[in-house]
């Protein structure tokens, strides 16, 4: 089993850096919703492969969130993504590969990924 | 319908975040001898009336207003019923509610439980000021997760800070599969 000293072991690491991760204007969101339809759809999955990328990349600026129903269930998994000053962007059906891609493209390029949207879904 | 037992978890325990529950405690069990697998949600939040409680099983209740269905009590209740198991809910208003499924374990139409780790994990980090009590048992052997026991080693150090998020899904997926050998089941 592992224990509780690794934890300790963190805590004494990490002392001194609490506070670094503060929110504020200029970050970015990326939201998911997590209700039953999104959940029923793969979002879980989704969920985990940008919150791991967007730490694997260290984009420090950027906030993965969860939400509830965004009220389009047939359209999820749904990846909303915020920039201060920007149009939110909609993500629809994303998979973990396609969020993949958003974190490459869209956070750290700054190219939103028309294909992906939900304007091009419906038009 | 959901793929795997883990996802209902994960979407019935959201209720209980959205009834401002403070602790979550959430167990599974499997028994081969009674050939039973036990699911427990239970929080300390708003709670249901009797009224509402009975609501909840109809696909046709919700108290969102995003939209008109609620289905993840009755695909969960579902789950269970169809492997000969049973569904049941209690609920006081002002104490919280409680959620208990059984399963048929060698049901042929049993879901398989699935990511519990996964499960587990996305609760506790994109829910860092709950507290979370994960209780997973398997034949004889089991393990507790308990993030107050987290808290007071962290002090100050939230439960999302990403190398605790790291730790937590560490300490999930390692003493789980000690617990259940990995076995997939």
């Amino acid at each position: 089993m592992k224990s509780l000293e690794e934890l300790k072991a963190i805590r004494e690491k990490m002392q001194g850096q609490v506070g670094l991760r503060k929110e504020s204007d200029t970050q970015t969101r990326v939201v998911v919703g997590m209700a039953t339809c999104g959940i029923a759809s793969g979002a879980r999955p989704v969920l985990v492969a940008l919150s791991d990328a967007v730490q694997k990349k260290e984009l420090s600026n950027v906030a993965v969130i969860q939400t509830g129903c965004i009220g389009l269930c047939q359209f999820e998994p749904i990846v909303e993504v915020l920039e201060p000053g920007k149009e939110k962007v909609t993500y629809v059906k994303v998979t973990p590969e396609k969020a993949l891609e958003i974190v490459d493209q869209h956070l750290v390029r700054g190219q939103v990924i028309g294909e992906y949207t939900i304007s091009n879904t419906i038009n | 319908m959901m793929t795997e037992l883990s996802l209902n978890i994960l979407d019935v325990a959201e209720n209980s975040v959205r009834a401002q529950a403070t602790l979550i405690e959430i167990e599974v069990s499997a028994d081969m001898t009674t050939d039973l697998l036990l699911i427990v949600i239970r929080d300390n939040g708003c709670g249901m009336t009797e009224e509402q409680v009975n609501a909840v099983i109809d696909p046709f209740f919700t108290t969102r207003t995003t939209r008109k269905v609620g289905l993840g009590v009755p695909f969960f209740k579902l789950a269970a019923e169809s492997t000969g198991g049973n569904f049941t809910i209690t609920s006081q208003k002002g104490i919280g509610t409680v959620v208990t499924a059984t399963f048929g374990l060698s049901h042929i139409d049993r879901m398989p439980l699935g990511d519990m780790a996964a499960t587990i994990h996305t609760l506790i980090v994109y829910h860092p000021d709950i507290d979370f009590v994960y209780r997973y048992t398997y034949g004889e052997k089991s393990f507790t997760l308990d993030t107050r026991e987290f808290r007071e080693i962290l002090g100050e150090l939230p439960l999302d800070a990403p190398d605790v998020s790291a730790y937590i899904l560490d300490y999930l997926r390692e003493n789980g599969n000690e617990t259940d050998g990995g076995n997939v089941y």
